[in-house]
């Protein structure tokens, strides 16, 4: 078991193949843009029905935007695993021997890429809706937040969706689950955001600091899905 | 080293077995007394705070919940890591850290309802934002997940890895909610809770009730631990003899059948 995880070529040649697998099969299905993306536009659409201010939205709108990116993870988790277990898939992988790092990191990367199609939308429509804008500057701070930001929820969020994998009542558990872990990006993300947006006079410079948390969970639950996807897997 | 289970490949029935022994029928007086005891200081016999009046009294109960709530999930995530780790890997290390959540769950959920009991009278208000209050509501939620997992079903090993994962997954998760908490709370609120009143003098027979209510509680959740570790194990057992039942069964109808 541990001969084929040595080599690191093979690990980063799976997730090379699974990543693109994944995004192949998006291309061709088309889940993300279909049914993600205007189930994300809606709820931006609701945040405003129930605030009801243009006020209180355009205060608001860096946290609606983050609230709105988390609840489209747990049906983007969702699917992303519904693909796996459809067929028994990810227990054949195992079985012919394919690292379950490498299987980590290409479902990571291939989900951390659709989310940023996804925040990305959701920041048109911030600005759109709420009346958010950003300046270059805080727009490189958006840009390196978002970065930052879909790769620990797409870390964590692979880690818990194969955790859930395979077993009854998954689709259940994964909120339940994945909301506590990911408080941290909520906080970060959304205080970054704002000092990009400019939102209630906050200077930009007060966004970085934010930034470095999210590096941090990042760089933490990448390794610790790296380390502990293997064993979720091999029951 | 196999991750067969030793202790529930025996053949006694399910039925024959009790949780109780020697031991944890006298820790059980011990904890009935010194309850009662606790209860008579607490509420009776203790003096009333200068400036939290009888509320104070809540506080008997609450730390020693919430000290044992921690307690359990240092427990949890210590019998993981020892069923993670490949040498002492034992079914019964994760039946004591399923046993040691469910214990952990259910007081942090007696100390947030005292907790805020006690701030409505105190403070004036239920709830807080301050950083160590809703690090507990994090992991009382985070505790309650890790059970759901515990309750996904497959083999004994299933449940026990997946769990196990989870568990130091929490370990890691429970200081960054923290930090982050305490970061977003420093920059977005004038007063913290938790620094008031920590530098108050306590009264004697107060700080002693205190110690009491801590050290019973601490003998309590050794009791519970017990118990429930090993009704878990029975639960295993009869989970495994429901599967030879079903074998005898089904051999006997094929037997019948030869015939």
């Amino acid at each position: 078991m541990s001969k084929e995880l040595q080599g690191s070529a093979g690990v980063f040649a799976t997730a090379r193949l699974i990543s693109a697998k994944d995004l192949r099969v998006e291309r061709r299905s088309r889940v993300l843009l279909n049914q993600v993306l205007p189930f994300a536009l809606i709820v931006m659409v609701m945040f405003a029905f129930a605030l009801d201010s243009d006020a209180i939205l355009e205060r608001v709108a860096p946290g609606l935007v983050w609230l709105a990116t988390l609840f489209s993870v747990l049906v983007m988790v969702s699917r992303s695993f519904a693909v796996e277990t459809a067929d028994g898939a990810l227990d054949q992988l195992r079985s012919a021997g394919v690292p379950a790092t490498g299987i980590f990191i290409g479902k990571m990367l291939a989900l951390m890429a659709q989310l940023l199609v996804l925040v990305a939308l959701l920041v048109g429509a911030a600005v759109v809706l709420y009346r958010a804008s950003f300046s270059w500057e805080g727009g490189v701070l958006l840009v390196t937040t978002a970065i930052a930001a879909t790769c620990g929820l797409a870390a964590v969020g692979t880690l818990y969706g194969g955790l859930a994998a395979g077993a009854k009542g998954r689709e259940t558990l994964l909120p339940l689950l994945l909301l506590p872990v990911v408080a941290p990006v909520l906080i970060g993300a959304t205080r970054a955001t704002e000092s990009a947006f400019g939102t209630n006079g906050i200077a930009i410079s007060e966004g970085w600091p934010w930034l470095g948390l999210l590096v941090v969970f990042a760089v933490l639950f990448s390794v610790a899905g790296a380390v502990a996807f293997g064993p979720l897997l091999d029951d | 080293m196999t991750t067969t289970d030793t202790n529930t490949s025996t053949n006694s029935s399910p039925r024959d077995r009790v949780t109780g022994t020697p031991f944890t029928r006298g820790l059980g007086v011990v904890i009935l007394a010194g309850m009662t005891l606790l209860i008579i200081l607490g509420i009776f016999v203790s003096p009333a705070d200068v400036n939290q009046g009888e509320s104070v009294r809540i506080m008997y109960a609450h730390v020693p919940g919430a000290w044992l709530a921690y307690l359990a999930f240092v427990v949890t995530g210590i019998s993981s890591a020892a069923y993670l780790w490949k040498r002492t890997r034992s079914l019964t290390w994760d039946r004591i850290a399923g046993a040691s959540a469910e214990v952990g769950v259910l007081f942090m959920g007696i100390s947030l309802v005292t907790g805020s009991l006690w701030g409505r009278i105190t403070w004036g208000t239920y709830w807080t934002w301050d950083a160590r209050l809703t690090t507990t509501a994090f992991l009382f939620v985070t505790y309650i997940g890790y059970l759901a997992v515990r309750g996904l079903g497959g083999t004994h090993q299933q449940r026990a890895r997946r769990s196990a994962v989870l568990a130091l997954l929490a370990v890691l998760e429970i200081p960054l909610v923290h930090f982050s908490v305490q970061l977003w709370n420093t920059l977005h609120q004038e007063a913290s809770v938790a620094g008031r009143g920590t530098d108050v003098e306590m009264d004697g027979l107060m700080l002693f009730t205190l110690f009491l209510g801590v050290a019973v509680f601490t003998l309590m959740y050794v009791w519970l631990l017990l118990h429930r570790q090993r009704s878990l194990a029975l639960d295993d057992m009869l989970d495994d003899s429901g599967l030879d039942n079903a074998l005898t069964a089904r051999r006997a109808e094929a037997q019948g059948v030869a015939r």
